[in-house]
């Protein structure tokens, strides 16, 4: 792209913006990847004040745990090959074995597949090879970058984070699934209904501007009483069956597909505007009924827009704190507030350390989630603000 | 369209939306003019132990909660009033306080500490959000096209992750000798402990929310620049305009209703900082109002929990959206009337 001569930046302005951007891009990630390298270390490397034994971790390679050149070689060639089958051989794969019409479950079974492949190797195959390789080499060998994972042992293992770890994923499978479900059928009557779907569309719009403000605080008060007492409450309708909702998964997912719902009836609804209203109108006079036409003709095209506020339901689900805090005992807790336990407790720099291995574990997975969905996040987050 | 099929499609969300949003508001209302407590009764308790000639006994009274058939204590509740409000607000020693000009002894009634804190955070961070934000749209919109991806991908990570976790990452390079800590002892030459007042907890905190929010305003920004008139940039150049002035009477221009619409999501979300008060452990020193809310919700050490003053403090919270909204409201009442929506 040629600019006009006029509307070329000069030199200083342009290395001032460069410098700008680098300085951004620093501040932004460098906290995540900060605890990123802390978690693998020694508390005392951990904790140290000087950056260079974070990064390197004397006191860890001095007991003999760490990566030698050859490992570090030979790991970055193995995740560049990881990157570079994923790119090419996956695609091709999941083209080649899944029927058109089920392309998105084949997408996710081919990426589970392969990343349990990954990890096998990665975390089973290699280590135990490269500790042989190195005995043998013997200086080129010696561990020069202290890495340790010992800590994510203690977290995943001796502390049962993979309990935590499957109440969050109940939760948030349970509020993204039912939260679409609702959020469609809900979103594409409002989108077909014509003038009274304005009407409450407007009114929706409204409640989920009030929903945007309104602190998720406000409403766990009214819900706290009832779901203690629900069982007393219950009993009469349902006798001896009646739960207790307070600790209950399910009723977490409930309470957080009705706070999102507004947000997603209003996204889904612009989405399915966008779809001509022409497309069920041809199925309708074939002989469709609604729900036919909106099975067989609406579902196949409306994916996009789905995956997009599905995202969001998920980081919200994943992200809460406060509800699931509140309304989940101890056994049943998410992974979020469950790490609140870790630091509250910090006695010792372990501890800590801990706590910065799980706190590195949740966030993994929003990192390759935004590797995945980064233009579906992009273009969620601006399209209520460019449409006004 | 008929009725009963769009109420098909429309019918399971308006009841969920019924049954989890209305209803608690509804109770919550409620609830802030009840409170429940466990009755107490009266008896007198003859304890004896063994001694000699003859058993010492101790005859005292006792105040004990009351227990029902199955074993659990018997509540009661009892219609307050405004009690409740009247136990946050302390209008008494608030209005002494304010009597002597003292913000000090105002400011050691919670709601009051919650309600400073959550305005001073509000408006504070608001300008530099929006500044940041922009700043990062121009230069990124500047730059070559090849970097502008990887660009977008660090700025949503702050945005992305769990505030939680966002929050911690950053307590922990300042928590006792770490390296931002270190280095700032180094840069400035004295020492420094970042947990140990409320200020520098709170500055943490706006810098924190800021380092979340910016990478939003960023792409909003972003999206709108690239719906700038090229011509009339070009012909603001024709004219003379310089860099700044361009920016100044065609870009910003431009930009306001995007930066009115970052603005009313930032009041929006900083009105309820609450996961900064976790991350920040910083409870001792600075609270917020969701905090407050959350805090009395909270089993206390006796396992109780004072439903009726947070629905209190929950009602006072409502008070402060519905005023915060009502120029967002009225706004889009007026589009909805122009028929844009």
């Amino acid at each position: 792209m040629s600019l006009p001569k006029s509307m070329q930046q000069p030199m200083a302005l342009q290395l001032t913006s460069v410098g700008f951007l680098a300085f951004w891009c620093l501040i932004a990630a460098f906290p995540i990847f900060w605890i990123a390298v802390m978690s693998f270390k020694d508390p005392i490397d951990a904790f140290a004040s000087n950056p260079l034994s974070v990064i390197f971790g004397p006191e860890t390679v001095a007991t003999g745990r760490g990566l030698s050149i050859v490992s570090i070689v030979v790991g970055i060639a193995f995740l560049w090959y990881t990157v570079h089958l994923a790119l090419t051989l996956l695609p091709k794969m999941v083209n080649k074995y899944t029927p058109p019409h089920l392309l998105v479950p084949g997408w996710i079974i081919g990426a589970l597949v392969f990343a349990i492949g990954f990890l096998i190797v990665f975390a089973g195959i290699l280590p135990p090879v490269l500790s042989a390789v190195n005995s043998i080499l013997g200086p080129l060998g010696k561990p020069i970058l202290g890495l340790t994972t010992e800590h994510y042992r203690a977290v995943w293992v001796e502390n049962a984070f993979y309990e935590n770890f499957i109440n969050s994923m109940i939760v948030t499978v349970g509020v993204v699934t039912v939260s679409l479900t609702v959020g469609t059928l809900a979103g594409y009557g409002l989108a077909r209904a014509g003038s009274a779907g304005s009407f409450i569309a407007f009114w929706i719009l409204i409640i989920a501007l009030v929903f945007r403000a309104l602190p998720h605080s406000v409403l766990v008060a009214g819900y706290l009483p009832p779901f203690i007492n629900s069982a007393e409450i219950l009993s009469p309708i349902l006798g001896d069956a009646a739960p207790t909702l307070y600790g209950k998964p399910w009723a977490v997912i409930a309470v957080l597909v009705s706070i999102n719902q507004p947000f997603t009836i209003w996204m889904l609804r612009s989405f399915f505007q966008n779809i001509p209203n022409e497309l069920d109108e041809a199925a309708r006079v074939d002989g469709c009924t609604h729900f036919q036409a909106f099975r067989w003709v609406i579902m196949p095209v409306m994916w996009p827009g789905v995956i997009t506020t599905g995202l969001f339901s998920f980081l919200l689900a994943y992200n809460d704190y406060l509800v699931c805090s509140l309304l989940l005992d101890a056994q049943n807790q998410t992974m979020v507030p469950a790490i609140a336990g870790y630091f509250n407790r910090e006695t010792t720099t372990t501890d800590q350390v801990e706590a910065v291995a799980a706190a590195v574990s949740i966030i993994a997975p929003l990192f390759l989630l935004i590797m995945v969905f980064q233009r579906q996040i992009v273009s969620g987050l601006t399209a209520g603000a460019v449409k006004g | 369209m008929n009725t009963k099929t769009f109420a098909a499609f429309v019918g399971p969300s308006i009841f969920l939306m019924l049954l989890f949003i209305a209803a608690p508001l509804v109770s919550v209302f409620m609830q802030s003019f009840y409170v429940t407590q466990p009755i107490f009764e009266q008896v007198e308790v003859e304890t004896c132990t063994p001694g000699f000639p003859t058993q010492t006994c101790v005859t005292e009274t006792k105040i004990q909660p009351v227990l029902g058939e199955d074993g659990k204590v018997v509540t009661d509740v009892k219609y307050v009033g405004l009690e409740s409000y009247y136990n946050v607000l302390e209008p008494d020693r608030a209005w002494a306080a304010l009597k002597v000009f003292d913000f000090d002894a105002l400011l050691t009634i919670d709601f009051w500490k919650a309600l400073r804190f959550t305005l001073t955070f509000t408006l504070v961070t608001l300008p530099l959000v929006i500044g940041v934000g922009l700043a990062i749209a121009i230069t990124v919109n500047n730059a070559t096209r090849m970097i502008r991806g990887p660009i977008i991908f660090v700025s949503l990570l702050p945005f992305i992750i769990t505030p939680v976790i966002g929050a911690l990452s950053i307590r922990w390079l300042f928590i006792g000798d770490g390296i931002m800590t270190a280095f700032l002892e180094w840069w400035l030459n004295q020492d420094i402990a970042m947990f140990a007042q409320g200020w520098t907890i709170e500055l943490l905190m706006m810098f924190y929310r800021v380092w979340h929010v910016a990478p939003f305003a960023f792409l909003v920004f972003y999206a709108g620049l690239q719906t700038v008139n090229q011509d009339t940039l070009e012909s603001a150049v024709i004219d003379g305009a310089s860099r700044w002035e361009r920016l100044r009477y065609v870009i910003i221009p431009h930009l306001m209703p995007l930066i009115v619409f970052v603005s009313l999501i930032h009041l929006m979300d900083s009105y309820r900082v609450f996961e900064e008060i976790v991350g920040f452990s910083s409870q001792a020193y600075r609270i917020s109002l969701q905090w407050l809310t959350y805090d009395l919700l909270t089993p206390d050490d006796s396992g109780n929990r004072s439903i009726s003053r947070a629905s209190a403090s929950a009602m006072l919270t409502m008070i402060g959206i519905v005023v915060l909204l009502i120029p967002l409201l009225r706004k889009t009442w007026r589009d909805h009337k122009g028929g844009r929506v």
